[in-house]
């Protein structure tokens, strides 16, 4: 198991692997998406209350998972680059911050878009709703500190810290609507709780967070590969490659 | 991985990382600590009743919509309701202006304006803050027409 | 189907723009997320080989 981990943690390894998954993923996360949006947009019944609105529910609820999720996958690449030094930790970490910061983005967009209408409020600075503009901060900042330090052999462990400092914000996110009172509601959907709405409205949203997971999977790969030949270009496989 | 095999510049550097994530995670934690009161979006019917809420200050104020309690005027806009925690404590809000769709008896509400000296709350704006609860609306009615029939 | 007519559709009972909007963000989102690295790879290829080159010279 341990040795396995060290030859994935090898470029040539990890290059060839994920070429040959990658193809499946990406075609079984744009089934995923596609099934997911006609389901949400044209099957989902509307909500007692909020009557089409929900459908907003189906990109808020996955971006915003996903955009916790990234972050949580970057942190823990920062601990494997800063403990075992391997260099493709730092290219995950170094790849999952563009695609986070889009995600939290559209997280709060479309919260923004959906408040409107049901809290009568495009915003409010509420601890759910603050803790994650400092989510698209943190993101921001990594990719900014990434690229001021680019060049120095120091960047990889100071971007690494800064993550590993922000990570604290995950729990507050999360909990933020259980430890303080807020405008937005706790959340309908985890691991261990019945989900509170019927399956109908859950089974849709379910299929977008398996999409939604599915596509940042790929693009990290594609972003992962394409930095794995800029760094290494210099060894013999990939001059094999691009000749 | 065990633990006791990790190579000492290894483990020196794991230490590192838990206790940067402690230290600021715990710094964290102490700063939230003494602002908790601060970080509340609102003030709840317990509070406002106990005099714990500042008068005469622009502030929020949040809780239920008691049932039945909403009085709207014929000619203007204005609308009075009470708002309660369910439990023992409620106060009167004020409101001249339209109201979010979401606006309903029973529903959650968050109320910015001014508490007046006499305990009554005159909002210049009315957020509606609805529950994690999602269902169709013709699961709603035959829930209503169960609650309906068990109330006979 | 939760729709009589396309217009219904479109109208979403009087919500349209914010659910079609809300949509449309993440499509543009999405949108950038597969172009951006494809592109990126592309120019990257490039870039590789022409520092090869250099190098070989």
């Amino acid at each position: 198991m341990w040795n396995w981990f060290h030859k994935l943690g090898s470029p040539k390894t990890f290059y060839a692997i994920s070429g040959s998954l990658l193809p499946y993923f990406c075609v079984l996360a744009g089934i995923m998406l596609v099934a997911g949006v006609v389901w949400a947009l044209g099957f989902v019944p509307p909500d007692y209350q909020q009557g089409h609105t929900v459908r907003i529910m189906y990109v808020h609820v996955p971006s915003a998972i996903l955009a916790q999720s990234s972050y949580m996958m970057m942190a823990a690449a920062g601990v494997v680059y800063l403990v075992w030094r391997i260099k493709l930790a730092d290219i995950a970490l170094q790849c999952a911050a563009p695609i986070g910061t889009g995600l939290t983005f559209l997280a709060l967009i479309t919260g923004a878009i959906w408040g409107k209408p049901t809290w009568g409020t495009w915003w409010v600075w509420d601890a759910r709703l603050t803790s994650t503009l400092v989510l698209l901060f943190l993101f921001v900042g990594v990719m900014a500190l990434r690229s001021a330090m680019s060049g120095k052999a120091s960047a990889g462990r100071a971007t690494a810290m800064l993550v590993l400092v922000g990570v604290m914000n995950l729990p507050i996110i999360k909990y933020s609507v259980d430890w303080w009172f807020t405008l937005h509601q706790p959340s309908s959907f985890s691991l261990t709780e019945k989900p509170s709405m019927p399956p109908e409205m859950w089974m849709p949203l379910l299929v977008m967070v398996l999409g939604f997971y599915l596509f940042f999977f790929c693009v990290w790969m594609l972003r992962i590969r394409t930095e794995i030949l800029n760094r290494e270009y210099r060894s013999r496989w990939v001059r094999e490659l691009v000749q | 991985m065990k633990f006791g095999k990790m190579k000492t510049h290894r483990r020196n550097r794991l230490l590192l990382v838990i206790f940067v994530v402690v230290m600021s995670g715990s710094g964290i934690a102490m700063a939230l600590l003494a602002l908790n009161e601060n970080i509340n979006l609102f003030y709840s019917p317990q509070e406002i009743v106990d005099g714990k809420a500042p008068v005469g200050q622009l502030i929020r104020a949040g809780g239920m919509v008691r049932e039945g309690s909403v009085v709207r005027s014929d000619t203007d806009l204005t609308v009075s309701f009470r708002v309660s925690d369910l439990k023992n404590a409620e106060f009167t809000v004020h409101f001249e202006g339209i109201l979010p769709d979401l606006f309903r008896e029973g529903q959650g509400v968050i109320a910015r304006g001014i508490l007046r000296d006499d305990g009554e709350f005159v909002a210049e704006e009315v957020l509606a803050k609805h529950d994690e609860e999602y269902m169709p609306p013709e699961l709603n009615d035959v829930i209503e027409q169960a609650h309906s029939e068990a109330a006979k | 189907m939760m729709f009589e007519s396309l217009s219904a559709f479109m109208h979403m009972g009087g919500h349209g723009a914010f659910v079609w909007s809300a949509y449309g963000i993440a499509l543009i989102v999405f949108g950038y997320n597969v172009v951006a690295p494809i592109r990126h790879r592309t120019s990257m290829l490039r870039e590789v080989r022409q520092r090869l080159d250099r190098e070989a010279q």
